[in-house]
């Protein structure tokens, strides 16, 4: 699903965010991702989505060489990955209902399959009967679930998510982490950044290591941590 | 959005309740998300559907701001209105001066003492030459007549005691004549020894059509510069617009929105503000035709014309809108193409 040949990104001004990284995930991994902060996750998850583009090597998801993408064919990239953000980066002018329709608005569905897609979503993270509320009344953990919602509700072969459970509770956390373990049953490949390193001992899943933008680890939790 | 669905709530609730969410997402990676784009038709609808839900959005999120979006409509209607308020009036100028006739004419002044015998044979031998269409004889009695008429000078006149208007013999020429044929016509008329002073009637016409000529250019100049304001003013609404929805762009360009559908909108906001202060424009235009109406019909009279004023014609009016319209979604086009592509996720 994933695949990092040789791969470097260099900011302007020299510095290397990752250097020569090599990486494959296949198709229904669970993979988590961690680092200290610099370490290079985001700008692996950013390469995915291709929010940046590498300075070296070669990217490919889903069979796509990203570095032969033009432009043009971004957005139907990005329609085929779900993207959890720690900050879910909800929008407060529309209701819960509209956030996550969005991204079959965006694709063209029809009115008919978004409100049943929608509502599929909003079930499956418990929040069916808050699809009319504004997201801003929402708890922290809810409006993570509302994120999730949007990220899945295209039926995204892959997911990523970028510190998910950065601002929650254990309790909530745990709730979470669940939840993408459900998409990951039945299929979905899961790539999750966190630095959560108790979360991630009890997912007991695949765990990159980065480090200065290098891979210092690949394999179960208990070796590295 | 969700309003149109909303009366399927219940239904789909149970529907989703008895089916667990899980068996609903398993095909995930069989089917994805592309399923919906597969045949043209369907692409088709949801294009047009989502042209249509932009251009009802942006309008409500227009009206929604009724003051702000009054200023800058009324602001682009004055921009479109005064080039639109000048071209009439020079248009009904042109009018007044088609209504003299568009041809050239002379107007020969006979000496007092010639006799109407003379003066008729001498409009008699005018009238056979190839230029002249038309020839008439104004004897000096008919001559006063017209002009207490006209000009409402009649007791000075009568003051006199004795008319001092000679006979005139009004020549109107064949409109392809040149000007050269028209001037050597003149001095072989003025040769003619009963015959005082040749006028030509056509030098103030050609004139006015100068400077009506002049004046065109002065508006289409005038409406070019206007125009330019009405896209710069639309263009910086919309970048402001564009500022304050920067955090729904880049949720929609993660989300996997092309930048057409992320222009869309903004666009449509163009089009409003475009036809919105085109429709103020014909109002204004409307406002200010009523305003002279009354003044020029008074003038005219005063001339004992019947003289009206020429207004807006609903072929005008289209245009106007139409302007309009393509003159907010060019402004909007402009800002959107300079500040969305520097919204990029990141």
């Amino acid at each position: 699903m994933i695949q990092f040949n040789n791969v470097s990104k260099r900011y302007p001004g020299g510095f290397d965010a990752i250097s020569n990284l090599s990486l494959g995930i296949s198709p229904g991994e669970m993979v988590f991702l961690t680092g200290h902060s610099g370490a290079g996750k985001s700008t692996l998850l950013k390469l995915v989505m291709l929010m940046e583009r590498a300075s070296r090597g070669q990217v490919f998801v889903g069979g796509e060489n990203l570095n032969k993408m033009p432009r043009r064919q971004i957005p139907f990239l990005r329609r085929q990955i779900g993207v959890v953000f720690q900050n879910h980066q909800l929008l407060f002018d529309r209701s819960v209902f509209d956030n996550v329709a969005m991204p079959m608005v965006i694709a063209g569905f029809e009115p008919r399959d978004i409100g049943r897609r929608v509502r599929a979503a909003l079930d499956k993270v418990g929040l069916l009967s808050k699809e009319k509320l504004n997201p801003i009344v929402l708890s922290g953990g809810e409006q993570q679930r509302v994120g999730i919602a949007r990220a899945v509700v295209n039926k995204p072969p892959l997911l990523l998510a970028d510190e998910p459970t950065g601002n929650l509770d254990p309790a909530l956390s745990a709730e979470i982490m669940t939840l993408l373990q459900q998409f990951n049953d039945v299929g979905v490949t899961v790539l999750i950044a966190s630095h959560d390193v108790e979360l991630i001992k009890r997912m007991n899943r695949r765990l990159l290591t980065l480090d200065h933008g290098q891979l210092i680890h690949d394999g179960l939790p208990e070796e590295a941590l | 959005m969700s309003k149109s669905v909303d009366g399927g709530a219940n239904s789909s609730k149970t529907r989703a309740g008895n089916k667990s969410a899980s068996t609903d997402l398993p095909d995930a990676l069989n089917r994805g998300a592309s399923v919906n784009h597969h045949t043209i038709s369907n692409q088709w609808r949801s294009y047009s559907r989502h042209h249509r839900s932009s251009a009802g959005e942006s309008l409500s999120r227009l009206v929604a701001t009724p003051f702000a979006s009054l200023m800058t409509w009324l602001v682009i209607a004055i921009a479109l209105a005064l080039p639109q308020v000048l071209s009439i009036a020079l248009s009904n100028v042109d009018q007044l001066g088609q209504n003299w006739e568009g041809r050239p004419g002379l107007s020969v002044y006979l000496r007092a003492n010639v006799k109407e015998t003379d003066g008729r044979k001498l409009l008699a031998k005018l009238e056979s030459r190839a230029t002249v269409i038309e020839a008439s004889y104004i004897d000096p009695e008919q001559g006063l007549a017209d002009f207490e008429l006209i000009s409402g000078f009649g007791d000075v006149l009568h003051g006199l005691g004795s008319n001092p208007l000679p006979a005139v013999i009004q020549l109107s020429l064949d409109e392809d004549a040149s000007l050269e044929q028209v001037r050597s016509l003149q001095e072989q008329i003025t040769a003619d020894k009963s015959v005082e002073q040749v006028d030509v009637d056509l030098q103030w016409l050609q004139r006015l059509q100068q400077i009506l000529e002049l004046g065109r250019r002065a508006v289409w100049l005038l409406a070019g510069l206007l125009a330019l304001g009405v896209l710069l003013i639309v263009g910086n609404t919309i970048r402001l617009a564009i500022a304050a929805r920067k955090e729904e762009i880049l949720v929609v360009k993660t989300l996997g929105g092309t930048n057409a559908f992320v222009r869309r909108p903004f666009l449509y906001t163009g089009i409003w503000f475009g036809v919105g202060g085109g429709i103020l424009a014909l109002l204004l235009t409307q406002f200010c035709l009523a305003a002279l109406a009354g003044p020029v019909s008074s003038l005219a009279g005063s001339y004992s014309s019947e003289y009206q004023l020429q207004g807006l014609s609903l072929y005008d009016c289209g245009f106007l809108l139409l302007i309009s319209a393509v003159l907010g979604w060019l402004g909007a086009g402009l800002a959107v193409s300079r500040h969305l592509a520097a919204i990029e996720p990141s």
